[in-house]
């Protein structure tokens, strides 16, 4: 592995054959297509999920949940549950109030005047949406939990629940927080680092031309496979606790359960087991957490506590549900002036640990991959009734994507352009790297003219414009739609720095230790925590390159703060640009002091000793030479050290990433539409993704196919419905459309390969970015399908009935099937006060 | 989620359920449990008692009773899909049972089981409602047989008393050449039907002679498209005769309200799915 | 309580069980066979799916007493000794899994598809596994192992083609 990369060299090389791929050289690992050593666990059912761990004496927590979105807790009564055979204990919130803290953790105060109200784990006197917790109960199994919840007695009085988010912000609505005086979180303003707004598009007078929309970014559920758990098991006698939980942030959830509770940080440890699946969901501090730490102290009994799934949709963080405000504005030949941006963002009821934080993520990543001159975003945080959002899968970036990609298309039809060419006239060439973006960011590598090419080769893109030219001439009941995504994103969170100046309460770093053992194996801990990643896999290709030692000889451990005591965790697809650089650059500590005894047991100059293949040798003397394993066992052996050298051959790093990762692609998607019933059926997903050097080409399809699914589920299939009282009505997996196999296409996927620059591997993000990319295109697609209908816009889900409203309703149906207007009709406002359909 | 407590029963003969049923009016009959025990789970139900047939060896399987065929109550899904004698004679029962839930529900969920919920989602009601299936049940008093068209009274209810046991659904046999489709329109795979229409068609040369039609999910009970039927006798096979029949299926219809879709698209979509269909089972 | 007797996994279990102990929680809890995992409360996901008296079923929505006399195989019992079923060794060789959960269900339920149609197309594996939801892979991954396992299973060799990236070198 070369160090950090020279951004000439680069750029060079990408003159040379733009995004072309670099195959693994003999006995290199990275880029090669490894099998994972997580498999063999996980298919033969050895997994260790949170849920299966058992221990003498355990205990099982349930908790009863508000079937009202929003009312004073007037009396909680418990005794008959402590009358059920088999129940230990039952607590109220108030039982509970001296020791659970003051309130759950929210780390992204994003403005000074940030309204933060206290969030209990259980709710004291008021529950704030349908699931805050009440009361819980210990049982000695988790059967007779079940039925003591029915025998606690709660008293109610009903309070107006706050559904929607405008309605929320006017004058007079029922405050969510009563004591916060508004409904308004927090105002967030950003003018951007470019010119004002108003006045370039002022400045342009006739020549300009913009065009405004309204989006709304449905609420999602994230729905990993294996729903939250957590057991706690105490010493008690020694006041220590290890805390077992399914997240992807063990060791950020130590600390907060400290400073939460008052337990020390050293008396708690946190392990994640096996964890099936995050998704941004089990990036959190979880009321749930608190409460069996607590319940395991009161009791000093090991406790645990595992959702179910229709529990899981309740008291699990949703995602998105934003509304967008966008208005582009361009020259007449289609040249960007600038973009404007106000955003609704729907926090639920509490903040939990980054919910303020994910729309904002989004304001740096608006203007993507365009260059212009201005730049504006405001958002508005919004309580309402129901449960908190907080990161799903891209967080505040596919949001962002999805609505400058849409409003592109919106532009050129305007305009009377092809999306395509209209995006190529303002996209950054490749040659203008490194750019800076008027939102801020510099963009550090990028070829989107080479990613284009490719998609479109694969894709067809001539033959299905003539196919759908056809179509349309035929007035086939069948529709043909064509969507462009020529997307970036930035993830690898994140510069500590740019953390601090975004007032996000953490750094961006990660960390990374190696110890080589005497007989030569190697085990490596990171404090990236993997859910389905295969980071164990990854990371044993990149120490195996550097230390040159077999793949096999690779160990590696995760999620545990006892044996891998520092990290910031999994999530903002970091683990690789900032976890993976770490783990590379501690092997190169380790090889530095490796050479220094393999220098002096060798009886050469340090300078004359090279390092190849896993051995060193001295310039000129071939037979002089020793493997990295002999010098291992040299160390161990610790005989004949350089003075005063220790008799390790360990290192530990924390990397702290310069940049973020800029990965970036073109997906194209064809659709077609049954007019008659409105079904849409994705006919061609071409995707070409660019995430600059990849370790392990398998994993990086599995993980752009997976977020592929999740994408298209967002335009086509899932949406999370509150009624009006702040019920969700898709509370389950019968009501809560999650894709199975027949849903979902063959995706045919392709990479060109331009390095990052900005990190020593020149690799970037890959695990969000198919989500981000791929609603857009989807959304595209069905829109291009309905042009000839007239048709501008249709609100996501595209669900069967709003596409046929959208083409066959009267105006006002076909406002309502988007967020737009047609003749007299108004549009609606965000997705609470839709019309459900 | 977990089930509340319930006792449990598991006779070997109809009688003895039959008699457990009349002993415990809070009881409620466990056949393969597919919609039940999920409904327990998430506490929807509090029965006293489950009384589960699955040792009711009388319960199981498909006979052929010269004019009709005649499915046992307890007979699953997957074996009803697989059976020669239903591929032969009711041929739409087994198009339709082949798309109900999935797999491995099929293997557990039951073709009786699925009837006396009567859930007009479900797929196989409106079959046998086209089919002109008799329900026999068999209570305290003896056996009765109970016209389809009277079965289904609403959601999720039906013509069974509480101490009744639908022990077997008789399905006649249709004379002369039938063709047969069943159209499902749902969302995702896994979704309920939103619109399903059963269709049977005869053909005699050149025109339909005779077709039968049920809808799925387009009321509290399963529908029988009687105008669309009317419509279709002596018609050419021929699309547009077709399209035009099909205009007729939601005459009388009062589908719901819901996230699946609003009532004047789901009569929409009986009109669309009502001519798909029967084309496709007229050959057209 | 009632008193159940079953084989699971080759081992014959005889218990006292509620009535309503589902057969997932019997597995996991009266038996420590953790190996299939709960994904849901409403018999949609399929995580929990095992192999009972030869047919798949969703552990989650049979009673323990309903079990009774059975003979049940979930993905603990799968493997041949340490030779896996080819199911198995189709879903790593092809990626076909990632955070795992699903993988136990997905797993039976492929086998299970297989066992009645060695010869699916793309369209019958979409179907066949239309009862297991997976959130990680899209699928993709798990189509084209169980294509490659029917064709191990008729003798036919492993699938080709598996990625666009060339094959791997020896797994480890």
């Amino acid at each position: 592995m070369t160090e950090q990369m020279d951004a000439g060299l680069v750029a060079e090389q990408i003159a040379a054959t733009p995004g072309a791929l670099s195959e693994p050289a003999d006995g290199q690992e990275m880029g090669r297509g490894r099998r994972r050593k997580e498999d063999p666990k996980l298919l033969t059912g050895q997994t260790n999920w949170t849920d299966n761990i058992t221990l003498p004496g355990l205990l099982h927590m349930a908790v009863l949940r508000s079937p009202m979105a929003h009312a004073k807790v007037l009396s909680v009564d418990v005794s008959a549950a402590l009358e059920v055979p088999g129940v230990i204990a039952a607590y109220s919130g108030a039982d509970l109030a001296d020791v659970m803290g003051a309130t759950l953790p929210c780390a992204w105060p994003v403005t000074p005047d940030m309204v933060s109200p206290p969030h209990t784990p259980l709710a004291v006197d008021t529950v704030r949406y349908v699931g805050d917790g009440v009361a819980v109960v210990v049982a000695r199994d988790r059967y007779t939990a079940a039925d003591a919840l029915e025998a606690i007695a709660v008293e109610y009085e009903q309070l107006p629940a706050v559904v929607d988010m405008e309605e929320a912000l006017k004058e007079g609505s029922p405050l969510v927080h009563e004591s916060a005086g508004t409904n308004r979180t927090f105002l967030f303003d950003f003018p951007g680092a470019g010119a004002d707004y108003a006045e370039t598009v002022a400045a342009a007078g006739d020549d300009a031309v913009v065009v405004k929309r309204r989006f709304v970014q449905q609420r999602l559920l994230p729905t990993p496979m294996e729903p939250r758990a957590v057991v706690v098991a105490p010493i008690a006698a020694a006041d220590d606790y290890t805390v077992y939980s399914a997240t992807q942030i063990p060791h950020i959830l130590r600390v907060m359960l400290a400073l939460t509770t008052g337990i020390p940080e050293h008396k708690i440890r946190v392990i994640a087991p096996d964890v099936g699946g995050g998704f941004g969901c089990k990036l959190n501090v979880y009321a749930e957490e608190v409460l069996c730490l607590v319940v395991a102290k009161k009791l000093g009994r090991p406790v645990k506590w595992t959702e179910s799934r229709s529990e899981h949709y309740q008291a699990t963080v949703h995602g998105r549900d934003q509304v967008q405000d966008i208005e582009i504005a361009a020259r007449k030949d289609g040249t960007l002036l600038g973009l404007k941006v106000e955003l609704l963002a729907d926090m639920g009821a509490y903040l939990q640990l980054v919910t303020p934080g994910v729309p904002i993520l989004g304001a740096f990543m608006f203007p993507a991959i365009y260059k212009m001159a201005a730049y504006h975003f405001t958002c508005t945080g919004v309580f309402t009734t129901k449960t908190p959002t907080d990161a799903y899968r891209g967080a505040g970036r596919p949001e962002a994507t999805f609505a400058i990609e849409r409003i592109m298309d919106e532009l050129a039809h305007e305009l009377g352009r092809d999306p395509m060419e209209l995006r190529k006239q303002n996209w950054i060439r490749h040659e203008e790297f490194p750019y800076d973006m008027v939102a801020g960011l510099t963009y550090d590598s990028g070829n989107y003219e080479a990613a284009t090419a490719k998609a479109e080769e694969m894709f067809d893109l001539d033959g299905l414009r003539r196919e759908q030219a056809e179509r349309r001439a035929r007035k086939d009941p069948v529709q043909l739609g064509i969507g462009i995504s020529t997307f970036t994103e930035m993830c690898g969170l994140a510069p500590s720095r740019v953390l601090g100046s975004l007032s996000y309460g953490a750094g961006g770093w990660e960390a990374a230790q190696i110890r080589m053992l005497p007989t030569g194996k190697v085990e490596v801990t990171s404090g990236a925590t993997p859910h389905g990643q295969g980071h164990h896999t990854a990371w044993s290709q990149i120490v195996a390159d550097a230390l040159g030692v077999p793949f096999e000889d690779v160990e590696v451990t995760t999620g545990d703060t006892d044996s891998s005591p520092k990290g910031m965790d999994t999530y903002g697809s970091r683990s690789l640009v900032v976890g993976g650089v770490a783990i590379h650059k501690a092997t190169g500590k380790v090889l530095e002091k490796a050479k220094r005894i393999a220098a002096h047991l060798l009886e050469a100059n340090e300078a004359d000793v090279e390092f190849d293949k896993g051995a060193f040798s001295v310039k000129g003397s071939p037979e002089a030479s020793m493997t990295i394993q002999e010098v291992a066992l040299a160390t161990f052996a610790a005989h004949n050290l350089p003075d005063g050298m220790e008799p390790t051959l360990d290192s530990d790093y924390v990397y702290d990433p310069e940049n973020f990762s800029y990965p970036h692609g073109t997906h194209l998607c064809a659709v077609e539409i049954d007019t008659e019933t409105g079904f849409t059926t994705i006919r061609k997903y071409v995707c070409v993704d660019d995430i600059g050097k990849i370790v392990n080409p398998v994993i990086v399809e599995g993980q752009v196919h997976g977020g592929l699914a999740q994408g298209i589920a967002q335009a086509l299939y899932e949406e999370a419905v509150y009624d009006d009282d702040g019920n969700l009505t898709t509370g389950t997996l019968v009501d809560y459309l999650v894709p199975a196999a027949p849903d979902l296409p063959h995706f045919e996927t392709g990479r060109t390969e331009t390095p990052a620059t900005s990190n020593p591997l020149g690799v970037k993000g890959v695990g969000e970015a198919g989500t981000i990319a791929s609603t857009p295109a989807v959304m595209n697609a069905v829109v291009d399908a309905l042009r000839p209908f007239g048709v501008r816009d249709v609100r996501m889900p595209a669900t069967p009935e709003r596409v046929w409203r959208a083409i066959h309703g009267s105006d006002a149906e076909r406002a309502a099937a988007g967020t737009i207007a047609y003749g007299g009709a108004s549009t609606s406002t965000t997705a609470a006060t839709q019309e459900q359909m | 989620m977990i089930p509340a407590e319930f006792d449990y029963l598991a006779p070997d003969t109809v009688a003895d359920a039959v008699a457990a049923l009349a002993a415990d009016e809070d009881a409620k009959v466990l056949a393969g449990g597919q919609s039940l025990i999920p409904v327990l789970r998430l506490r929807l139900s509090y029965p006293t008692q489950l009384v589960d047939l699955r040792k009711v060896q009388e319960l199981r399987g498909v006979r052929d009773d010269g004019d009709a065929l005649v499915i046992g109550a307890m007979t699953r899904h997957s074996d009803v899909v697989a059976d020669p004698l239903v591929q032969q004679h009711a041929a739409l029962v087994a198009a339709a049972t082949a798309t109900v839930a999935d797999p491995a529900v099929r293997h557990r969920g039951t073709f009786g089981g699925a009837l006396a919920h009567a859930d007009p989602a479900g797929d196989l009601a409106a079959v046998a409602l086209a089919l002109d299936a008799e329900l026999v049940a068999e209570g305290p008093g003896g056996r009765r047989s109970i016209a389809a068209a009277d079965f289904f009274q609403d959601y999720l209810q039906t013509a069974l008393s509480p101490d009744e046991l639908l022990v077997e659904v008789r399905i006649p046999k249709l004379e002369g050449t039938w063709s047969v489709h069943y159209e499902k329109f749902n969302r995702v795979a896994q979704a309920w039907a939103i619109v399903g229409v059963a269709t049977a068609v005869r053909r005699e040369g050149g025109s339909i002679a005779e077709a039968r039609v049920g809808l799925t999910n387009m009321g509290s009970t399963p529908v029988r498209a009687t105008a669309v039927e009317a419509a279709l006798r002596g018609v050419p096979a021929e699309a547009g005769a077709i399209a035009e029949a099909a205009q007729h299926a939601a005459e009388g219809t009062t589908p719901p309200d819901d996230l699946g879709g609003k009532a004047d698209y789901r009569q929409h979509l009986a009109r669309v799915l009502t001519r798909r269909a029967v084309a496709t089972a007229a050959g057209v | 309580m009632a008193r159940v007797r079953m084989r699971v996994d080759g081992v014959v279990y005889e218990d006292e069980v509620s009535p309503r102990t589902l057969l997932t929680h019997h597995l996991r809890d009266g038996l420590g066979r953790v190996g299939t995992p709960i994904g849901c409360d409403t018999s949609n996901c399929g995580s929990c799916t095992v192999s009972m008296d030869g047919d798949s079923v969703k552990s989650c929505s049979v009673l323990a007493v309903q079990a009774d006399g059975a003979e049940i195989t979930t993905i603990q019992g799968l493997a041949d000794g340490p030779e896996w079923h080819p199911v198995q060794k189709a879903f790593r060789e092809h990626h076909g899994l990632q955070c795992g959960y699903c993988t136990p269900g997905m797993v039976m339920a492929a086998v299970d598809l297989l066992k009645r149609n060695p010869s699916p197309t793309e369209d019958e594996v979409r179907h066949g596994i239309e009862g297991n939801l997976c959130r990680c892979t899209g699928y993709q991954n798990i189509v084209k192992a169980v294509l490659s396992a029917a064709s191990e299973l008729r003798g036919e060799g492993a699938h080709p083609g598996a990625f666009s990236t060339p094959p791997a070198g020896v797994p480890a």
